[in-house]
């Protein structure tokens, strides 16, 4: 099928394009150690609290640093589509009858993709630092999937509001101001009974949570039935990202 | 039946911009149609338009037989489209470009490989093939471009001013090439350009865009012999009085049309050696200072201003600083 054959090549260009960058790939790998490293030196003291499911703090931490690495990389994905924009790329496009779908689909998958290798990687190096996973085989396949379904929905979100926002600027602005917040109103980095009451409650309807909690419940091996629960909520937030960018991406063609 | 089409095209942008006010052309089938008028004048509106990239407000056009709001991907598969800033990706190889481009028009496989070495091939691209876009000179940029458009073998091309910013030898071979896909390939083109030479070079047919307004229409040879005669064009001093010059020259013997400009003087004489002493004495005559005096045979300059009351340059001018 036509949207099918061109999502696929225009994903396969943004590959090429990361690929070129091997500085892209050396930051892609070295972040997550020094994440890694200053988080668990940064909340020892956390740790000793005790309340780790797996015991160790540095176990807790891998699968929600492999989020936080997914959150953080594709939430400046729009800029990309801007960029595109400005070269023209998009409106050569425009003028071909590929699909008007694929560029998006295209971008959503190259999110996803992308985070999924770089949750890969924190998952080695986790490793590496002695973390070993409750469940070898289907917990790696949870907590990629994780972190590729929340990669999506906000790869999709960024570039939707990046043609909204039409400029740079204002979608740096906005995922500064929103990535942090989520993060913090999450478990990513802290046990949720350490949480004040008020946030446990918030975090119930944070995305970020919500693949949080499923990559570490399949990397623990305490997969039950929040798992899927989880699972249901991204699809359905990725598909209202989807969406939104798809949307916008109509409004930006009957602009000119 | 013709290429292109176009029935009282308007467009006002979303901000109030009224960039087309009611165009009507027609491009036969394989002739190069030029677009020509100064920065501003609607060109790029209309070309977009015509290639679906925008909605007109109002007006018909059919682009290869297709109406461009009942089916613009039938259009699109029809024709190629060459914007006038250069749109090639610069984070990739020729080749890549070429080949995305093929996939996205339905290619694949050993033909469209075989394409894309040829495009290389004739596009004098084959030895930067596998380099990185990037590095590429702005000619040969503008090639790939061209070349990307032609992809698919469509009919008919679209190049928006294709040769604005090249250097004199790059143009000559845009030029060359763009004369060879008509003349030996068939291939109908549109052409933009706000060069005066260019579209007395290229074009079979021209039309002459002002304030989203065709102001004139024909062979450039036809637009130019409606200007019989020469032009002098007269620039005064510092300080002269140009309303009063042109009444004196208004009863010249053989002088037909005047034009003023701020302090110059356009006059349109049947024979110019002539006409020049006498221009020059009436002035005197009436002490009107003059600073400069030309003689020359009509251009599309002199069919410009006729049109529009203007000179391209001062218009091109105009519209680069509000654009
Ligand atoms: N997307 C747009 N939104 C608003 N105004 C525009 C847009 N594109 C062009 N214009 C305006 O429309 C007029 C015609 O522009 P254009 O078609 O680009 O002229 P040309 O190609 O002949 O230089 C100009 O006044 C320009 O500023
Ligand atoms: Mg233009």
């Amino acid at each position: 099928m036509k949207a099918i054959r061109d999502t696929l090549q225009l994903f396969m260009r943004e590959i090429r394009i990361s690929l070129r960058m091997p500085i892209w790939i050396i930051i892609s790998i070295i972040q997550p150690i020094i994440w890694l490293l200053l988080f668990s030196q940064l909340f020892r003291v956390v740790g000793s609290l005790g309340t780790f499911p797996g015991g160790s703090y540095l176990g807790f931490l891998a699968p929600g640093l492999a989020i936080m690495s997914s959150l953080f990389s594709s939430a400046y994905g729009g800029m990309g589509l801007l960029r595109d924009i400005e070269r023209g790329f998009v409106d050569r496009l425009l003028a071909t009858p590929a699909s008007r779908g694929a560029l998006i689909g295209a971008r959503v998958l190259h999110a996803a993709v992308t985070v999924m290798f770089q949750a890969a990687v924190i998952l080695v190096i986790s490793f590496v630092l002695g973390v070993r996973p409750g469940s070898w085989v289907l917990g790696t396949l949870i907590v990629l999937l994780s972190a590729g379904l929340l990669g999506g929905a906000f790869g999709a979100a960024s570039n939707g509001l990046a043609l909204l926002a039409g400029r740079y600027e204002i979608l740096m602005a906005l995922m500064n101001f929103t990535i942090l917040p989520l993060t913090f109103l999450s478990t990513m980095i802290m046990a949720r009974p350490l949480m004040p009451g008020w946030m446990q409650a918030v975090t119930r309807f944070n995305p970020v949570d919500w693949a949080v909690s499923a990559a570490r419940d399949g990397f623990d091996g305490t997969a039950s039935g929040t798992l899927a629960l989880h699972f249901l909520l991204l699809l359905a937030f990725m598909a209202v990202c989807w969406l939104l960018a798809a949307r916008a991406f109509g409004r930006y063609r009957a602009r000119n | 039946m013709n290429a292109i089409e176009v029935q009282d095209l308007r467009k006002t942008y979303r901000n109030g911009v009224e960039a087309l006010r009611g165009v009507s052309f027609a491009v036969e089938e394989g002739e190069i149609f030029g677009l020509l008028g100064p920065n501003g004048a609607g060109k790029s509106t209309a070309v977009r338009i015509l290639c679906t990239l925008s909605a007109p407000t109002s007006g018909r056009a059919r682009v290869a037989g297709v109406d461009v709001l009942e089916d613009p991907d039938e259009v699109r598969r029809r024709i190629g489209y060459v914007a006038q800033e250069s749109s090639v990706d610069i984070q990739a190889t020729g080749r890549e470009n070429l080949a995305l481009q093929g996939h996205l028009q339905d290619l694949s496989g050993p033909g469209l490989r075989g394409r894309v070495d040829e495009l290389l091939e004739r596009f004098d691209l084959a030895d930067a093939a596998d380099r990185m876009v990037e590095t590429y000179s702005g000619g040969m940029k503008r090639r790939l471009d061209v070349a990307m458009g032609l992809i698919h073998r469509p009919r008919l091309l679209f190049l928006d001013e294709p040769t604005t910013g090249l250097d004199p030898e790059s143009r000559a071979v845009m030029w060359r090439e763009v004369r060879d896909l008509a003349q030996e390939g068939g291939v109908s083109v549109l052409l933009t350009t706000h060069y005066l030479e260019e579209a007395d070079r290229l074009s079979r047919h021209l039309a002459i865009v002002d304030q989203g307004r065709i102001v004139a229409r024909g062979t450039p040879d036809q637009l130019k012999s409606e200007l019989h005669g020469d032009r002098i064009t007269v620039e005064l001093a510092e300080g002269a009085d140009v309303e009063r010059a042109a009444r004196c020259l208004a009863d010249l013997p053989g002088g037909s049309e005047i034009v003023t400009e701020e302090r110059t003087l356009h006059v349109q004489v049947t024979n110019g050696a002539r006409a020049v002493p006498a221009v020059v004495a009436a002035l005197e005559d009436a002490g009107v200072r003059i600073a400069q005096v030309a003689l020359a045979r009509p251009s599309l300059d002199d069919v410009y201003l006729r049109a529009t009351g203007h000179s391209f340059e001062t218009a091109d001018a105009a519209g680069e600083g509000e654009g």
